[in-house]
């Protein structure tokens, strides 16, 4: 075992097993992948990729998952921060079980979920006869996608705001209560400032699970190119035809996606842990 | 009778109750419509055809082969893993060395990459028409299409999941009591097994508890990776497309429902390790 510049001593035994399963696995699984799309990317070259990207279908693809996306990881913006909110600060019959039922969609796997929610809005189905007199249609529309992300990106907002709710101290509400602020006033100037970063946090985790997701979304979708075709979908079809350069390309767009969002997330992260003061 | 009307306490730290009973009605009614509804749709599309149409569908020989391989890829894809959180929360929280935030971001790193593209990059790294992958099958080792794909998939979409659970943990139980054991004479092994493992069972139960629901529910990337070839690599996420890819809608909903059962044990032993032992499992977690 090696110390020096590159480590600091400590007494501890097992860095160089430890330290070196934990290269060898992460190599294996993610780095030489990883490289193997980049790798490609490099063998095609910038402006070979561009001209494989830059199809109206792509682009119609890429914004829609980008889309769909954000429409959906606002609502459970909405609706996290609601549930949160409840779950933490409300005592009532049930609340358990709606705490452990917020994790269903990370248990639950995509595809169950994907076939269960069509059969729910197919136009046969109970939702879908149900919206039917009313003009709406959910499934086979860019709306089902919408109901999917939903359901995915849910728990990424609540699991993130949950925490941090409970350690709100009731005092600074206190404070604020006999500075003569009314309720809805403390609500938006004392809490809702205290939450943003985890609200952004779990908005961002939403939206890059959801940008990405497949099998959730496939059935729901109806899959028409052009208008409800998602990005993930279009890889698939590209590699069922061994197109894999094509395939390749949009991959590392969404590669870029998600690299961008993922140093969101940290910026955020860093951000917050700033203001609060802890770094 | 003394006239003196004190008044009740007005809470300020709560919403007045209509207000409350409100919210909390919207949350009940929006976990029915979006968790619950699916949930029981499910349940409800398996029994069409009553008991026996479950029954036929689950002694269908392509959805036993597919239930056999999710039961496998689980029981090697979900221990490689725990070993590799183990090891890795080990070397960061025990050690300190450079880039060793670098070293977390590329751990979480599979969580924002989709399945789809991670399946496609094990096909770019071992498919035919790569250099690697060519000479994997002229040896007689085929990776994509074939079981060890599926294996390396779902190891790279479970992969944060062991570490992301110990990592906190152990940083916050810090390195005193390991270094306490080490000056009173005892060995690495002896250092992990009666001092470190007794710190972090609870969080690396819950961790595999959650590797497993996402290793034998994974489906873009197996189904990228596996080229869901029936009774051979097709796994059950994979079948309940195919069935219902083929209207046979019971068959689907059936194997779907093994699934949901599988979540809702994985919720309820979640919810366990959480209510009895909320102490020693990481405070603030994001998955």
């Amino acid at each position: 075992m090696r110390a020096g510049i590159l480590r600091s001593p400590s007494p501890l035994p097992g860095f160089g097993l430890s330290f070196g399963i934990m290269m060898a696995v992460l190599s294996i699984v993610v780095l030489l992948p990883i490289g193997a799309l980049l790798g490609r990317g490099l063998m095609i070259g910038p402006g070979d990729l561009w001209g494989m990207v830059n199809s109206r279908r792509i682009w119609a693809a890429l914004s829609l998952s980008f889309r769909a996306a954000l429409i959906a990881s606002a609502f459970n913006l909405v609706f996290g921060l609601l549930l949160a909110w409840v779950l933490v600060r409300y005592r009532f019959w049930g609340r358990r079980i709606i705490d452990a039922a917020v994790d269903l969609p990370f248990a639950l796997p995509t595809a169950v979920a994907g076939i269960a929610l069509t059969a729910l809005y197919a136009p046969n189905g109970t939702f879908g006869q149900a919206l039917a007199p009313l003009g709406l249609k959910v499934a086979y529309t860019e709306v089902g996608i919408w109901v999917a992300l939903v359901f995915i990106g849910l728990p990424f907002v609540v699991r993130t705001v949950q925490p941090v709710i409970e350690e709100l101290e009731p005092e600074l509400e206190e404070v604020s209560a006999t500075l003569g602020a009314r309720r809805a006033f403390t609500l938006r100037r004392v809490v809702l400032p205290t939450l943003a970063p985890a609200l952004l946090t779990g908005f961002a985790l939403a939206l890059a699970r959801s940008v990405g997701e497949y099998g959730s979304v496939i059935f729901i979708a109806g899959n028409i190119p052009g208008l409800t075709e998602i990005a993930p979908l279009l890889i698939v079809i590209r590699l069922e035809e061994y197109n894999y350069d094509a395939a390749a390309a949009i991959g590392i767009a969404m590669l870029v996606i998600s690299f961008a969002m993922l140093l969101a997330i940290n910026a955020i992260q860093t951000w917050s842990r700033r203001r609060i003061g802890l770094a | 009778m003394p006239d003196i009307a004190l008044s009740r306490p007005v809470p300020v730290t709560t919403e007045p109750r209509p207000i409350r009973t409100l919210l909390i009605g919207l949350s009940v009614a929006f976990v029915a419509l979006f968790l619950f509804a699916p949930l029981v749709t499910v349940f409800v599309e398996a029994l069409a055809e009553g008991w026996r149409g479950m029954i036929a569908a689950l002694s269908l020989p392509d959805a036993r082969a597919a239930i056999r391989m999710t039961l496998t890829i689980a029981a090697i894809a979900v221990p490689l893993n725990a070993v590799f959180g183990i090891a890795a929360a080990w070397a960061i929280t025990k050690f300190d060395f450079r880039a060793k935030a670098f070293l977390i971001t590329l751990i979480d790193l599979p969580f924002s990459v989709s399945p789809v593209v991670a399946g496609l990059m094990l096909v770019l790294l071992f498919g035919a028409n790569s250099t690697l992958g060519g000479w994997l099958i002229a040896h007689d080792m085929p990776i994509v299409f074939a079981f060890p794909g599926i294996v390396l998939a779902t190891l790279f979409v479970t992969f944060p999941f062991v570490a992301r659970e110990l990592i906190p943990v152990m940083i916050e139980q810090g390195r005193a009591e390991e270094e306490a054991a080490l000056t009173l004479g005892a060995s690495g092994w002896r250092i992990f097994f009666t001092v470190t493992l007794p710190n972090i069972r609870w969080a690396l139960l819950y961790g595999v508890l959650l590797c497993n629901a996402r290793a034998m529910g994974e489906f873009g990337a197996v189904a990228i990776v596996s080229g869901k070839i029936r009774g051979e690599t097709a796994t059950m996420p994979t079948m309940v497309e195919m069935f219902y890819n083929e209207y046979l809608s019971v068959a689907a909903f059936t194997l779907a429902g093994v699934l949901a059962m599988l979540a809702l044990l994985t919720l309820l032993l979640k919810s366990l390790l959480e209510w009895r032992h909320a102490d020693l499992l990481a405070a603030t977690r994001r998955h």
